[in-house]
């Protein structure tokens, strides 16, 4: 069990059970899709931008622990960054997914840290990254469906 | 025999000692694989016979003039002939090899399809298909700005059969239903939906891929039009599947796919195409496939179709009491015909998470929508767990999943 308990952290379980920013936003400058049609896991990322910076960030949907507390956590942490930041917080995310953490500090990673267990799932990968690929669209301006197939 | 004697007759030890695979662990746990619907396991006698092709007696079909040549092709077309005799078709010519389900139903779709179905006929499918008998039938509309139109089921997961009745119209052409639910399990009553089909003047295409592995077939019996499906999931190998057609409806349609072996003579001018089986099958086959699968046939035929049915059903019945004991879990799909698939949920649980936790504990389930979207949608889930059950399965593996999911609970809850 101990590969799982390390796969579904306390923090996961808990952002799972109660997600933050977990509503739709009336006043959003973009929404768009995330699907990951492997598991059906679906998504919706609401973004309020103004400027550089991201105002706020909220999510709707359903899909797996994984997926939708790594939405919660995404919401909550690049909530308040520029765009920038949060590009950067994306690949910093996405290299300890993958196990690619070397060099990354605990101040890097913050909240993300949780997350560190899912390199150790390959088939998981997709469902921790569904709403950072989905945020990242919507910040490129995408308002094209995102999939992690 | 009776189902109670069958059972007792039934040594799934030994049979379970014919599969290597399951002797092996998964995450350092023993493998316990209830993926059946998905592929199932080969035997070591299907392995053998792909191994002694390739050792002795590999060379191409239909070709040389040579010692070998011939000896495969004689390998080839017995195994064409056990597989008719396996399904009870009149003649070796109904019998085209395909790569799997799949292929053989846009096969039919792009032959017999593209040449009776016209502006404005109908096909109907059921809310319980396999996406690869929903896409082709969608494609083929679209082209002939036909209409796709879907026999509704209840909630156990049963076609509504008078609602079937009913859509029966002149303008149906086609009715294409599977034999067996891979997503449910529900076994479809095709006598009956037959029976209507013809008495309509439609044809009948039956998605067999759940049903070879688990029921008997006799599509003289049914008086299907087409019947579909795979060698992998009746322990054959992957690559290989069947078509099978009534030889009026074959020789009328035209070929598929062009090349070598679909042809008698070949000019720039003019070519003939070869006589049936092998008009629909261009280029040089999956022998070993082929071979494998007869192979395959040959494992099943000898535990016998009646003993294996008998054995999933004892595992289903039992296997769905254990799974209804666990506080929150529901069973999508209740039919009284069901095969050995068992599609559930689990309160506050998302099925990948499920299939995760189990994987640890070595045990092989399916998450997801099974290739059956909008049957997902119609049961108002976004994905389900399914174990389904072959004929090497234990009670006591189905104990085993009870008690993953146990376990799944723990970490969840």
């Amino acid at each position: 069990m101990s590969d799982l308990r390390e796969l579904y952290q306390q923090v996961i379980l808990d952002h799972n059970k109660n997600p933050r920013n977990f509503h739709e936003m009336a006043d959003a400058t973009k929404r768009v899709d995330g699907y990951n049609p492997l598991c059906g896991d679906h998504y919706t990322v609401f973004v309020k931008v103004d400027g550089e910076t991201i105002q706020d960030v909220s999510f709707t949907g359903n899909g797996c622990a994984i997926s939708k507390a790594s939405a919660s956590v995404m919401s909550s942490t690049v909530k308040g960054k520029s765009r920038e930041e949060a590009e950067q917080l994306f690949e910093t995310f996405h290299r300890l997914v993958t196990g690619d953490a070397s060099g990354l500090s605990a101040a890097d990673l913050g909240r993300l840290a949780a997350f560190s267990g899912v390199s150790e799932f390959p088939a998981r990968v997709k469902c921790a990254t569904l709403a950072w690929h989905t945020l990242k669209s919507s910040l490129e301006g995408s308002e094209e469906k995102v999939s992690t197939e | 025999m009776t189902a109670a004697a069958a059972h007792l007759a039934y040594d799934v030890d030994r049979i379970r000692r014919d599969f290597p695979i399951l002797a092996r662990n998964a995450r350092g746990k023993r493998l316990v694989y209830l993926d059946n619907a998905a592929t199932t396991q080969k035997p070591q006698a299907v392995i053998d016979r792909i191994v002694r092709y390739y050792s002795s007696e590999n060379s191409n079909v239909h070709r040389g003039v040579h010692y070998l040549s011939e000896l495969s092709t004689i390998e080839f077309e017995n195994a064409r002939e056990y597989v008719q005799r396996f399904i009870h078709a009149r003649d070796i010519k109904e019998i085209i090899f395909t790569r799997g389900t799949t292929e053989s139903i846009n096969l039919v779709a792009q032959t017999w399809g593209r040449t009776n179905i016209r502006e404005g006929d109908e096909i109907l499918i059921s809310a319980i298909e396999h996406h690869s008998n929903i896409v082709p039938w969608q494609m083929l509309c679209a082209e002939k700005a036909a209409t796709l139109r879907v026999i509704p089921v209840f909630d156990s997961g049963e076609l509504d059969i008078e609602a079937y009745e009913r859509m029966l119209n002149p303008r149906v052409k086609l009715v294409a239903v599977g034999h067996a639910s891979n997503a449910l399990g529900t076994i479809n009553p095709l006598k009956r939906i037959i029976t209507a089909a013809h008495a309509n003047g439609s044809l009948v295409l039956v998605d067999g891929a759940q049903g070879v592995p688990h029921l008997r077939v006799d599509v003289q019996d049914l008086a299907v039009d087409f019947y579909a499906f795979s060698g992998h999931k009746v322990y054959g190998p992957t690559g290989i599947g069947v078509l099978y057609g009534r030889q009026e409806l074959l020789e009328a349609m035209p070929p598929w796919q062009g090349g070598g072996d679909m042809i008698l003579s070949v000019s720039y001018e003019k070519t003939t195409y070869n006589a049936l089986p092998y008009k629909f099958e261009a280029g040089t086959p999956n022998i070993e496939g082929v071979i494998g699968l007869a192979a395959a046939l040959e494992y099943v035929a000898a535990i016998g179709l009646e003993a294996i049915s008998a054995h999933e059903h004892d595992l289903l019945v039992y296997a769905t009491r254990r799974l209804l004991e666990i506080d929150g879990l529901r069973i999508i799909g209740t039919a009284r015909e069901k095969a050995s698939v068992i599609s559930f949920v689990l309160d506050g649980v998302h099925p990948h998470d499920i299939g995760t936790v189990l994987d640890q504990e070595g045990i092989a389930v399916r998450t997801g929508h099974h290739c059956a979207q909008p049957l997902m949608m119609r049961f108002n889930v976004p994905a389900t767990g399914r174990a389904s059950f072959g004929l090497y399965n234990t009670r006591d593996e189905a104990d085993m999943l009870v008690d993953g999911l146990k376990k799944v609970i723990d970490v969840f809850r």
